[in-house]
């Protein structure tokens, strides 16, 4: 027989929120079969990968590897939080300006493992971003366009007029 | 074929352009096909063989059909036609009939209403299994016919032969200065995508199928859906939902989505599977693992006389493109350098490991990879520098190969003088200090396969443009969006034709119910062939709604000029009407304004057996140069910086160009140094760990720097003059490596991954006053049939075989070496 529901109260995006789920269920089930948001993607579900980051109470964790029971009273957010408003998150606008996001998949991981290392570190390096993002895995970008893309959104969220250089978007002609 | 503009004509071809899906896939709303939830969704689990040979003698379902949420058990006999990829290749079964081939193959099904219930289900089922030799590798296939892992192989456990020969190779040998032989091996890897695969399917009432999936190659779902099911493909809409990545993982039918489609038919419920990260590395399909020889002759000058290359692929339990592969292996040696007589014998065995199939560059790394070694060794002994050899030895542009491949453009050239000077090659190659250094390679992959998979007269991509009276334009093309970009694609082309901003065109992709047939994303076609076909719709759209505009305008035709959203008089900019207003006055003329557009490559110029793979309509070209660090006590290679070229005749978005040359690079680095499909080495034929923690391939932390140049030479195939660049520039990165470790220690790692244990063992052997080398060291005896024999076109051929192979079966006298 399958476990009675458990019922939590936590902060989601902002929002205080209420869910019940049967309670083996991790925190990436839970968002994406019991609060239908997809937006938060696995890749192998044994925290291998980093797929499935969001932020539990601003730090990055693999949701694959939380239990839902663990977040009660705590504040949850994932990728469907990060644009405000209906403008996006500057590290959004950049990801998407630079093709940092190809097939998409990894991409919101990213993106909330980046918003947390600019939040603790507005003007990182080249080796903090690298290491930052060490955990997350994707196969498509060869991860060159998501450090620029993280550079780029940082000299933007410091105030700066930043534009992606010439030969991230061009090459060297 | 409409293409070739000038340059100074385009308005949005050739820009960065933010992609049209760019802020779906950023704000997490794309929706993949696990992120599909229907309404009474149940959700299906396989169960798969845990041998890797063994004949089923028995398998009892009853206990699972009786666990509370189970909805419906299938095994292999509620499916019993068989399907593939390729008409030649119709092998596999979507649950075992009556024997399994590797440890993974899907044997039984359940549908449940919980995914938990599907499971507990599973382990009810009672197989009863006859365990059979299993074949771990290539080499124990070719020597064991018995017992035989298909019924259908040309030899024995040997899936496929092949040998080919384009004029006198051994004459020709014996006219070289230097003639020279190596043996090399590649090993297998996976495509790992980020996404696992998924399925959902759903079946009406009224007798239609629907299925959702994480494929490339929805067309060729629709066909295997329509034979193993017994439906009308009229009955059948196959949806590819964007791909979380491909790599060509996902370019087979699959035995999960017949299953859920079968499992939606019978219990009248939509069904869905999502498979596991292991059960991803089972369905694999990836890069071959293959063996090669190869014999060379060249004059003084390095100037090629011949060449002789033979290959032998790991192609585990089924044929999947198996015999495409293997093709690829021999195909496009001759596309790069001059080579004016040319020799191919190729063999892919059965294994009982996941199929191999196309990953990335699809059988064209392996041979790469052996030829660019081979090549520098070759200027070692010819006392040339690596980069002057390739360069004085360019195969010419607007020429046939030896194999009758019909080269245009060729912009190999311009690339290797470009990572020559951006590396400084000149000033550092043999005269960096011991343990670092710099390597040199070429590569050419083809624009699209110049066959399709089922040989027909019809269109390899259709496009349907509507004109909406709004002034919006919808264009509708079957291409699967794998992140490759392929939906900015038609977007961008058709705003430039019709004057838009690519974010007034609405892209419906991928549903064999809405969009005309395209082939699917293999091959680098899609940017081609699609593009090619929504040209001739836009032009199409472009002259009706011209044709009226001018009259409205009083402009004669050739005046009337679509740009910035209007349509006007070019002699006079401020005379003119919105492109809605156009549209308007067309449709109130014409009806209802929808045009179609499609492409077929031209004819190949061989006409043997065998020319079907490897003509394409243009062959983009990279160079690279990769940086090493080897540390000789550990053998660790790391590469910190790769410099790539890449000839992609024009690029149409800028931007997506370079994620695919700077992707490729990462993908190939990966091979490079560390991704394999390991296997124990025993009979059990496992795999080591079928994970993504344990099947190695690179973070951000082992990733190098790239400096990317993209040359633009316009194709006049392509459209606006584009070639492919999404898997080309994987293809020099593995030899780049491996010659620049050789350059920083002076080993010769003659096989990747080029892993710290193999560098440490010849730097060990080079040390004993060995040769310092790790690679194979011997090609088996396999008995080739008589050769196809067809002379290359500057030896009076027509592009036919003069001799033809007596047949598969009948093989040559004696093995040849």
């Amino acid at each position: 027989m399958p476990d009675a529901k458990v019922k939590i109260a936590l902060e989601l995006n902002g929002d205080a929120v209420e869910v019940a789920f049967a309670p083996h269920k991790t925190l990436l089930e839970v968002l994406r079969e019991d609060l239908g948001l997809t937006g938060t993607k696995h890749g192998c579900e044994l925290g291998e990968c980093g797929t499935c980051t969001v932020l539990l109470d601003a730090t990055p964790v693999l949701s694959c590897l939380v239990l839902g029971l663990a977040c009660a009273g705590r504040r949850v957010k994932t990728v469907e939080g990060m644009a405000a408003g209906g403008t996006l998150h500057p590290l959004q606008e950049a990801f998407a300006e630079l093709g940092a996001a190809q097939c998409g998949y990894c991409t919101p991981a990213f993106l909330l493992a980046a918003e947390a290392l600019l939040a603790s570190s507005p003007r990182p390096t080249r080796d903090a971003i690298k290491q930052a993002l060490s955990g997350n895995l994707c196969r498509c970008t060869g991860y060159i366009k998501i450090y620029e893309a993280v550079e780029l959104a940082a000299a933007r969220m410091r105030g700066e007029d930043a534009k992606p250089a010439p030969e991230t978007l061009y090459g060297v002609r | 074929m409409a293409s070739g503009k000038k340059p100074s004509g385009l308005r949005v071809v050739g820009k960065a352009h933010r992609k049209v899906d760019a802020t779906a896939k950023v704000t997490g709303v794309t929706r993949f096909a696990d992120d599909l939830f229907l309404p009474r969704m149940l959700f299906a689990k396989l169960l798969r063989s845990p041998h890797p040979h063994a004949r089923i003698l028995s398998i009892d379902p009853s206990r699972a059909a009786s666990v509370p949420g189970v909805k419906a058990v299938l095994t292999g006999k509620d499916l019993p036609i068989p399907f593939g990829i390729l008409p030649v290749s119709q092998d596999e079964h979507a649950l075992a009939l009556d024997k399994v081939r590797f440890v993974g193959d899907p044997v039984a099904a359940v549908a449940a209403t919980t995914e938990e219930a599907a499971t507990q289900a599973l382990d009810l089922i009672a197989v009863e299994y006859e365990v059979l030799r299993a074949f771990p590798d290539a080499l124990d296939a070719v020597e064991h016919p018995e017992p035989a892992i298909h019924d259908y192989a040309d030899a024995g456990n040997i899936h496929k032969l092949i040998d080919l020969e384009f004029g006198d190779v051994e004459a020709a040998l014996a006219q070289a200065d230097i003639v020279r032989e190596d043996l090399f091996f590649f090993e297998g890897s996976t495509h790992l995508p980020m996404e696992q695969h998924a399925a959902v399917a759903d079946w009406s009432a009224d007798g239609k199928l629907t299925l959702w999936s994480a494929t490339q190659t929805p067309h060729y779902v629709h066909r295997a859906l329509a034979k193993v099911l017994e439906l009308s493909p009229a009955r059948i809409r196959v949806i590819a939902c964007p791909n979380g990545g491909g790599f060509g993982g996902k370019s087979d039918p699959f035995s999960h989505e017949i299953v859920v489609a079968k499992l939606a038919m019978i219990t009248g419920r939509p069904v869905k599977t999502t498979l596991t990260r292991e059960e991803v590395f089972y369905c694999h399909r990836g890069r071959h693992p293959t063996l090669m020889w190869v014999k060379t002759g060249v004059k003084r000058d390095g100037a090629i006389t011949g060449m002789h290359f033979k290959s032998l692929l790991d192609g585990g339990g089924y044929g999947s493109y198996g015999v495409a592969s293997t093709y690829y292996t021999g195909a496009l040696q001759t596309v790069t350098y001059h080579v004016p007589r040319y020799r191919f014998q190729g063999a892919r065995a059965f294994t009982n490991k996941p199929p191999c199939g196309p990953k990335r560059g699809h059988g064209t790394p392996q041979p790469r990879f052996a030829l660019e070694v081979h090549l520098d060794k070759i200027a070692e002994q010819l006392g040339m520098d690596p980069a002057e050899l390739r360069l004085k030895h360019l195969v010419p542009p607007n020429s046939l190969t030896a194999n009758w491949l019909r080269i245009g453009t060729m912009g190999l050239g311009p690339c290797i003088e470009k990572v020559i000077r951006g590396s400084g090659w000149k000033q550092r190659f043999k005269q960096l200090p011991y343990g670092k250094g710099i390597g040199l390679a070429c590569s050419s992959y083809i624009t699209g396969a110049g066959l399709p998979i089922y040989w027909n007269a019809m269109p390899h991509s259709g496009v349907q443009l509507k004109c909406d009276r709004g002034g919006g334009v919808t264009v509708f093309c079957g291409s699967t969006e794998i992140g490759q970009g392929s939906d900015s694609i038609l977007a961008t082309i058709v705003a430039e034709v019709l004057g838009l901003d690519p974010f007034d065109i609405a892209v419906v992709t991928g549903d064999t119910d809405l969009t005309p047939v395209d082939l699917g994303s293999y091959s680098s076609r899609v940017t081609l062939m699609t593009g090619n076909a929504a040209i001739q719709a836009a032009e199409r759209a472009r002259d009706v709604i011209a044709l009226h505009a001018g009259k409205k305008l009083d402009a004669p035709l050739e005046r009337v000029t679509f740009a910035a959203g209007r349509v006007f008089d070019v002699q006079d900019p401020e005379r003119g009407l919105t492109f809605a207003e156009a549209v308007q006055l067309a449709e109130a003329a014409e009806g209802t304004i929808g045009t179609v557009g499609s492409y077929t490559p031209a004819p190949s110029a061989g006409k043997y057996r065998g020319a079907g793979v490897g003509p394409s309509p243009a062959y983009s070209y990279s160079a690279c140069v990769a940086e090493v660090d080897v540390d000789p006590a550990t053998g660790i290679v790391r590469v910190p910086k790769i410099w790539i070229a890449h000839d992609v005749g024009r690029a149409i978005n800028a931007a997506t160009v370079m994620g695919q040359i700077e992707g490729s690079v990462y993908m190939g680095l990966g091979e490079a140094l560390m991704e394999e499909m390991a296997y124990r080495g025993n009979r059990n034929v496992v795999h080591k760990i079928p994970s993504l923690l344990e099947y190695k391939s690179p973070t951000t932390l082992e990733m190098c720097d790239v400096v990317t140049y993209v040359v633009e030479d316009p194709d006049p195939n392509g459209p606006f003059g584009a070639k492919e660049c999404g898997q080309g520039p994987l293809l020099p990165v593995p030899p780049a490596v491996a010659n620049a470790v050789y350059d920083a220690v002076g080993v010769r790692i003659d096989e990747v991954p080029i892993t710290p244990e193999k560098v440490f063992k010849a730097l060990r052997r080079k040390e004993k006053g060995e040769a310092g080398r790790f690679g194979p060291t011997a090609f088996p005896d396999i008995a080739w049939p008589e050769p196809t024999r067809v002379p290359p076109p500057w030896e009076g051929g027509d592009g036919r075989a003069v001799e033809s192979g007596k047949g598969r079966q009948q093989a040559a006298g004696s093995a040849r070496r």
